[in-house]
Parts: C-alpha cells; sequence; structure tokens
C-alpha cells in the first residue's frame, strides 16, 4: 500500500512497500485511495470551466477536482469536449485563436489563468502528450533534451537529464546505444514513449494525455498503460481516452462527457458524471452514462 | 484521355461525318488532336526561346572569348587600350548580391515570421499585399528615386562613416575612398536588397507556413516561449526552403540592371570600396551597348551570356538545395 | 530538483521566477525586432510613393500625356505622348503574344505532359527561363531580330518583352489548371466531351480569375521594363502608333535616359513619366487582385 505524504507536489516522496510488477495486475492500485474526500490534494479544481471557439460554446458546465497521483480519465463520444478541457488544463488554448476560457481553473488553489502567470512556466510544470506521437526532426537525445535546454539546465548535467527521463518512460534499455539516431526512426509506440520521456524530462508534476495510444497497435498501448501505472507514483495523470475498457482498466475517477444540441442546433459538449472509476461503471448514478459504458450509445 | 462519343441510338440519323478523312472516324476528333499539337508546340516554344537565347547570345559574343581565352576574367577593362577583362564586373555583380543579401534577408525573415507567427490573423493578408507592392515597383524608378532623393544624405553617411572608421585596421579598407556622388556599389546594393526583399520575403512565408502543428505543439508543451518555438520548430523545419529562397533572392539580384547602372557609378576595376563606384555585368551593358561595336560590342554580350550562365545556375543551386534538404530530413507532410 | 518557487513558502508557483524572466526578455525582444522589420520595409516604400506622386505631379497633367516633348532638354513644358503611346502598343503587342501562347504552353504542361519526361523539362526549363535577367532578353532579340534585319522596331522590344512574360503566364497557367479538381473534368469526359472541350467549356473556367490575374501581373511587370527595350526599340520623338514599322521609345526607356540629365525641365518630364508608369502598374496591379478577390468569392471557390 502506498503511503502518500502530504508534500508541494515538486518533491516527491514515495515510500513504496509494495513492489508492483508492471503488468500484473494489482487490485489495490486499482481500487481508489481510502483517503476520505477531505484529505485529497486536489492538483486542479475546475468550477463551471466553460469554453468557445469564436464565440460557440464547445463545452460547458465542467466541475471537477483532480488529485494528485491519480489517474483521472476524460471520457465519452466524439466532439463532447474532452480534449477541449484537457488543453484548457495547460493553457494550450492560448495558442489557438478564437478560443477563448470562462470559469475557473486552479492549480494547487492557484488561478491558473490569472494575469501574472506565465503560461510557459504553466506548460513546464503540467506537460502534454498528444494523440499522435510528434518528436522532433532531431536525434533521440535532442528530442528529450529540448526541454532542459530552454529551462536553462546545465550541459554537464544533460545526459543524466536525458537517461533518467529515458528510464522513467521505460525506453532507456531499446534506445540507449542509438542516442545520435533520428527519433523519427524509432516505432509508433517508442516514439510515444519518447514524447512522454521529452515530456518526463522537464521535470513537470501532472502528465496531460491526449488519446495517447489511439495511434499506436495493441502491444505498444499495453506497454504505454503500464508505464502509466508506474508513472501514476509520481505524477497526477488526465487522460483522455476513446476507449472505456482503457479507462476502466487503468483510471482512478473518471469524467465522462456527452454533446447535446442546444437551441441553436450546435454541438455543445457538457460533464455528465465524474465519479470513482469503479463505482462510475458499476453503478453509474445518470442514465445517459450507462447509455454509453454500455454500449447503447457511442 | 479523350473520350469516344456515346453510341448512337437506331433512330437517328447518322451526323455528317466532319473533320479530316470523314466517313467512320468520330466528330470532334481531328479538332481535339490539333489543339493538342497547338499546345504541344507552345510547351516546346520554352525550350526553342531557351535555345535560341544560349545560340545568338553566345555567337555574338564569340569573338570576344576567342580574342580572351581566359583573359575574360581578368580585371583589366579598358575600351580605349582594346582590353576587354571581365574580371571587375563578375566581381562587382557578385558585391551587388553580397550587398543586397546581408541587408534583405534579415528584412524578410523577420517579415515572414511577422506573418506567420506574430501577426493577428486579420492583418496578414493587407501586410502581405503591402510587401508585394514593393515588387511592383519598376527598377527604373527605383533608380530614379534612389539617385535624386537618396544619393546626396547617403555620400553624407558614408563620408561620415568612413572618417569615423579610418583608424580600425580591417574595416578602413571597406569604408575609405568614400564617393561624394553617392555612386557606389553601397548604394546599388541597398536599392537591390529593397527589390529582392518582396521575393525573398513570400517564398521563406510559404516554407515557414508549413511548419506542422504537431511540431510546434510540441515546442509549446514544453513550456516554450514563442521565440524558442520558432527556434525549436520552425527554423530546423525551414532551413532548406530557407537556403533556396535566399538563391533565389541571389538570382534576382545578379541580374537587376537599372537601378544599379543609375546607381553603381560606372567604374571598371576591382576595388573593396563599398563606398566607392564600381561595375557589374549588368549595369555596364545598359550604361556602354550604344556606344559599344566590334571587340568591344562582342564583350558586351559575352558579359550577357556570363550572366545568363550564373542565373541559371544560381536557379539550378536553389533547385537542389530544397529536394537534397527534404531528403535527408526524412521530411514528413 | 531546480523548481523555482518550492524553497520560499507561499510564493506563487506559477509566477516566473529569474531564469523565466530572460526567457521573456529575449521572447519580447525577438517579437519587437520582427515587428520592426516589416516597418523597415515599408519605409522606402512609402518615402518613394510620396516622393514620385510630390515631383511627378509637378509636371503631371493631360497634356503631359499628350504632347510630344520640346526638341532640347533644356526646354520645359512638353510631354511624354510617344513614350506613352509606345508602352502601351509594345506592351500591348508583347500581351498579344505572350498570354495566349503561355496559356496554350500551360494547358499542354497540365492537361498533356502530366509527369512525362518532356513535360517536366519544359516545366523546369520554364521555371528557368523566369530567372533570366531581363537585360539578356534584350541582348537576346538584338543579336536575333536586330542585327539580322538591320533595324530597331517597337515589334523588336515587343519580342523581348514576350519572352520574358512568357514564362510566367505559363507557370501561372500551369498551377491554376492544377488546383482544377479532377471531379470537374471527369463530370465532362463522362458526358461525352473530348478533351480539347472539356479543356475549353470547363477547366479554364474554373482557372480563368487565376489565370486572368497573373496574365495582369505579368503586363504590369512588361509594362515597366526598361533594359529588354533599351537597344530594340531605338528612339522617337513622335508618337509611333505602329508597332511593326520604325523605332518607338517607352516610358520606362525615357525615364532611364533622364534621369541623370543636369537640366531641370528633363527632369521633371521624367518624374512625371514616373508617376505615369506607377500608375500603370499599380493600377493594373490592382485590377488582378480585385480579379482574384471578385471572381474566387463568385465560384464559392
Amino acid at each position: 500500500m502506498d503511503t502518500i505524504t502530504q508534500t508541494p507536489a515538486n518533491v516527491r516522496e514515495v515510500t513504496d512497500t509494495s513492489a508492483s510488477a508492471p503488468g500484473v495486475e494489482n487490485p489495490d492500485t486499482a481500487a481508489p485511495p481510502e483517503l476520505p474526500e477531505e484529505q485529497r490534494e486536489l492538483v486542479f479544481e475546475l468550477r463551471d470551466l466553460e469554453i468557445r471557439y469564436s464565440g460557440h460554446t464547445a463545452v460547458r458546465e465542467v466541475n471537477i477536482d483532480v488529485a494528485a497521483r491519480e489517474i483521472t480519465a476524460f471520457i465519452g463520444p466524439s466532439g463532447c469536449g474532452k480534449t477541449t478541457v484537457l488543453r484548457s488544463l495547460n493553457r494550450m488554448h492560448d495558442i489557438t485563436p478564437g478560443a477563448t476560457v470562462h470559469g475557473t481553473v486552479l492549480y494547487h488553489g492557484e488561478n491558473l489563468y490569472g494575469p501574472k502567470v506565465d503560461s510557459a512556466e504553466v506548460r513546464r510544470r503540467i506537460g502534454m502528450v498528444f494523440q499522435k506521437p510528434n518528436p522532433f526532426p532531431k536525434t533521440i537525445f535532442h528530442n528529450v533534451a529540448y526541454g532542459p535546454k530552454i529551462n536553462g539546465r546545465k550541459r554537464s548535467d544533460m545526459s543524466d537529464i536525458v537517461e533518467e527521463a529515458l528510464t522513467r518512460a521505460a525506453l532507456w534499455d531499446e534506445v540507449k546505444d542509438k542516442l545520435n539516431k533520428s527519433a523519427l526512426g524509432l516505432s509508433g509506440g517508442q516514439q510515444q514513449r519518447l514524447c512522454i520521456a521529452r515530456a518526463l524530462a522537464v521535470e513537470p508534476d501532472v502528465l496531460l494525455m491526449d488519446e495517447p495510444c489511439s495511434a499506436l497497435d495493441p502491444i505498444a498501448t499495453a506497454r504505454i498503460e503500464d508505464l502509466m501505472e508506474e508513472l501514476k507514483r509520481d505524477y497526477t495523470i488526465v487522460i483522455v481516452t476513446h476507449n472505456m475498457q482503457q479507462a476502466a482498466r487503468t483510471s482512478d475517477r473518471t469524467a465522462f462527457f456527452t454533446a447535446e444540441i442546444d437551441d441553436a442546433g450546435k454541438r455543445v459538449g457538457r460533464l455528465v458524471e465524474y465519479d470513482v472509476t469503479e463505482k462510475l461503471f458499476t453503478a453509474p448514478s445518470d442514465p445517459r452514462t450507462e447509455g454509453y459504458i454500455t454500449g447503447r450509445f457511442g | 484521355m479523350a473520350v469516344e462519343a456515346p453510341p448512337r441510338s437506331q433512330d437517328q440519323p447518322a451526323p455528317a461525318p466532319k473533320g479530316l478523312g470523314g466517313g467512320a472516324r468520330p466528330p470532334g476528333i481531328a479538332t481535339d488532336r490539333l489543339f493538342r499539337v497547338i499546345a504541344t508546340a507552345a510547351g516546346l516554344l520554352v525550350l526553342v526561346i531557351l535555345g535560341l537565347i544560349a545560340w545568338t547570345t553566345t555567337k555574338n559574343a564569340w569573338p570576344w572569348f576567342k580574342a580572351e581565352g581566359l583573359g575574360v576574367f581578368a580585371d583589366n577593362w579598358n575600351p580605349a587600350k582594346n582590353q576587354f577583362g571581365a574580371g571587375a564586373m563578375i566581381y562587382g555583380t557578385f558585391l551587388i548580391g553580397l550587398i543586397a543579401l546581408l541587408i534583405s534577408v534579415p528584412v524578410s525573415v523577420g517579415i515572414a515570421l511577422f506573418v506567420t507567427e506574430v501577426a493577428p490573423r486579420r492583418v496578414r493578408k493587407p501586410i502581405i499585399y503591402a510587401v508585394d507592392l514593393l515588387a511592383a515597383i519598376p527598377s527604373v524608378v527605383y533608380g530614379l528615386w534612389a539617385f535624386a532623393a537618396l544619393r546626396q544624405p547617403l555620400a553624407d553617411v558614408y563620408s561620415s562613416i568612413s572618417s569615423a572608421t579610418s583608424g580600425i585596421p580591417l574595416v578602413k579598407e571597406l569604408t575609405a575612398d568614400p564617393s561624394p556622388t553617392g555612386l557606389s556599389f553601397m548604394t546599388a546594393g541597398i536599392i537591390v536588397a529593397i527589390m529582392i526583399t518582396p521575393i525573398i520575403t513570400s517564398l521563406t512565408r510559404e516554407v515557414f507556413a508549413t511548419t506542422p502543428e504537431p511540431l510546434k505543439e510540441a515546442a509549446y508543451g514544453l513550456g516554450s516561449t514563442r521565440w524558442e518555438m520558432i527556434r525549436g520548430s520552425v527554423f530546423p523545419h525551414s532551413r532548406g526552403g530557407v537556403v533556396s529562397a535566399v538563391m533565389i533572392g541571389l538570382g534576382r539580384a545578379i541580374g537587376e540592371t537599372i537601378a544599379v547602372a543609375l546607381l553603381i557609378g560606372s567604374s571598371q576595376t576591382i576595388s573593396a570600396h563599398l563606398f566607392g563606384p564600381g561595375d557589374t555585368l549588368a549595369s555596364i551593358i545598359a550604361n556602354q551597348f550604344g556606344e559599344a561595336t566590334g571587340e568591344y560590342r562582342a564583350a558586351l554580350i559575352g558579359m550577357g551570356v556570363i550572366l545568363l550562365v550564373l542565373t541559371v545556375g544560381v536557379g539550378m543551386l536553389a533547385r537542389g538545395v530544397v529536394t537534397r534538404y527534404d531528403k535527408k530530413m526524412g521530411v514528413s507532410g | 530538483m531546480t523548481s523555482v518557487g518550492t524553497a520560499v513558502a507561499g510564493a506563487s508557483r506559477l509566477t516566473p521566477g529569474p531564469k523565466s524572466r530572460s526567457r521573456r526578455v529575449r521572447n519580447w525582444v525577438a517579437t519587437v525586432v520582427i515587428g520592426l522589420a516589416f516597418l523597415i520595409a515599408m519605409v522606402p516604400l512609402v518615402f518613394l510613393v510620396v516622393y514620385v506622386v510630390q515631383q511627378g505631379s509637378k509636371a503631371f497633367s493631360w497634356e503631359f500625356l499628350t504632347t510630344n516633348p520640346p526638341f532640347s532638354d533644356r526646354l520645359p513644358g512638353g510631354g511624354m505622348a510617344p513614350a506613352v503611346v509606345g508602352t502601351i502598343v509594345i506592351t500591348g503587342a508583347a500581351a498579344l503574344m505572350a498570354i495566349p501562347l503561355g496559356i496554350l504552353g500551360g494547358i499542354y504542361l497540365n492537361e498533356y505532359g502530366g509527369k512525362n519526361a518532356l513535360a517536366r523539362t519544359v516545366r523546369f526549363l520554364a521555371e528557368v527561363m523566369t530567372g533570366v535577367p531581363s537585360i539578356v532578353m534584350g541582348l537576346f532579340i538584338y543579336t536575333l531580330v536586330v542585327v539580322n534585319t538591320g533595324e530597331r522596331t517597337g515589334f523588336a522590344g515587343s519580342l523581348a518583352l514576350a519572352s520574358l512574360m512568357l514564362p510566367i503566364v505559363i507557370r501561372v497557367t500551369d498551377q491554376m489548371l492544377q488546383l482544377v479538381p479532377r471531379e470537374l473534368r471527369e463530370g465532362s469526359y463522362a458526358l461525352g466531351s473530348r478533351r480539347a472541350r472539356t479543356i475549353r467549356t470547363v477547366v479554364l473556367p474554373k482557372a480563368a480569375p487565376g489565370i486572368v490575374s497573373g496574365a495582369l501581373l505579368a503586363v504590369a511587370r512588361a509594362a515597366g521594363e526598361t533594359a529588354p527595350v533599351l537597344f530594340t526599340i531605338g528612339i522617337v520623338a513622335e508618337p509611333n502608333w505602329n508597332v511593326f514599322k520604325g523605332p518607338n521609345t517607352t516610358l520606362s526607356q525615357q525615364i532611364f535616359l533622364n534621369a541623370t540629365s543636369p537640366f531641370a525641365p528633363a527632369q521633371e518630364r521624367a518624374w512625371a513619366a514616373a508617376l505615369t508608369l506607377i500608375l500603370i502598374v499599380f493600377v493594373v496591379t490592382i485590377l488582378a487582385r480585385i480579379v482574384t478577390a471578385f471572381f474566387s468569392r463568385r465560384q464559392g471557390a
């Protein structure tokens, strides 16, 4: 049983007395941590979050608390705002023309969209892995070193930083002899793990994953799911997934989104239900959730 | 591929055969073939004209090539003494190209970045139109304007810089002997820089715009500032295209004639004095062709041949750079 | 672990620390420099246009466009009628040759040639040809036509300008035709239309706005050219409407010849000629843009 100490998220102290080998289903980690609600350390608090593209609402009424070192999954049919909400968590909408974010997003109690907040610093702390692996057309080494370099880490530390990041992403053994080869020569699954390593290299405390396995084959997918299990010990993970079973397998809490047609006839996404994963999948509160997970609509 | 006419139904009379041959030939096929021939001929016209250009100019320049041999590259232009070495003009052509590129490329890249990454969407088109207006102005008008309005102020600037740097060892070689009229390499180079900026900007802009969104998002996602993203994603992606754009700009600069002819001051010896007069292959032809006969004229035409070879060569290099760079980086769409 | 902010209790995690402040500064400086680049490019444009308008409007008038120049450069007054006429007929003749041939050549490249070796060569050479300096075109026609016929005519200048315009029109036609969707052609073939008719009735109309616009830009460029006409058309002091017979003159040539004149009246005429030329070029350029904007909106492109 992991002992989760209340420390600032930047310092990772995890005393793990039970070694869980990757791939082995550990019932303890599949079940929610047994902290009562008030003691959960909250990384994100979303209150009445609404996001609009060029004035048109894409998703609204999102109220979610994401706790530290948990995996939170966003599920739901296409076009209901899961990715839109995810991208608001690291202010990626700043660079999307026409996108506006309304409501509140708190990160460790601070307003993520406050006036003095530096969005570059936000994205260093809240990392992102994208749907399709997007390594830079550089060497494996330089892909991972990119982030630390712009953050001013010393050249002399770089090899260690790269090695540690690749190890955490479970890729080190496969690439340690070809760090100087182009990243584009790796397989899809390896590229995605490289992207994870790249994100980890800047020492974030959150990892946002936007359907990270949708472009990968089942074996590569399984490896990444195992990786997420390990990463969960040190990082908070929020994952958008189309794959319900994946959410059920890996996440601690799940948020189910759906799309409605508003008065103007346009699709608007909304949060339907957000709960501990096991409960959401076995005894959902909302009939729409039940409809989705039993496959009545998809 | 031409499609055959649809089969006639039974109750329709057979249409009168049209075109050559009559009888069984379907109607309209002759015009179709004729059109194809005409179009192909028009396309081949390009080969014909280019071939003619190369041939007649070389033929008329031959007396010069024959008389001088490798002396065509000598720095000894003096028609009065029957000396027709074009070395100074070749030098001048490249010097103008260099000055123009040094000034134009940073500005063009800056504008291209401005349009693709910095400026808000709505202003992009107007900015592009404004920069393209620079290209619409005829070379002779640039020359006239610079001759009348820029020459004297620049001459003053040159003489100030020249006196200010007269003590600095290497620099003074470049800044010595400023032309009192302002007619010089530098003046011509500045105007040529203005003239080639629109094309370099346009090509660079197109290359920058092809930077894949995922590449940019990857950089932002790691916490890059916009400038860091440009350096980390846009520039590496665009290297080949920018080099090619620069070479195309160089090609234009090399061929620029009229503005240079009005501003460069007509001096035919190799000199390092940027603020002093010079000549290029193109400008000397424009300025001296009227009075030339015999080998003199052949020499001027011959310099046109050299100019042709240079511009075609640079153009092909530009193409070659793009294809080689794309292959090397394994560029995916 | 170098996370900024953990050491100081209560400090915000998200406001920039000292290191990221320098990155911010660098970003801001880069943005400013980039913005400056545009302004730097606009300075000569504005300066030039203002200056030409200022100087040119002194002598510019309807009389200027319709009167001949005085027999001596020293004398004030007069106009550039011969040059105006010359620019119109010489550029016009060049356009009449280059545009149809260029469109046909572009049609060959895109509709008949496709990817075969000949078409690839032609395409490549057309691109090479756009890079040939205009003075070389002038030398070309001089050695080919003027030397052999012994005379300088407006038509020789037209030939040189046409050689300049041809590759431009070919390339723009090729590019515009490529943009026409395959489905449009197939629809026409399926109705029994042959290729030539399909091109004429379906493909060309669709590509027309882009082609017209490109052709207009080529005309604007040709009207402003000096080098190709410098040794091919001679010079005249009276309007010559016959492009085939006898020498001629153009606005660009007159500007070039008068630019360095020591006499103020000649300079004034040169400025007015420059203003005229810029007006022509700008009007044609803007027309080209209007064609693109108007017709592509109509076609619902």
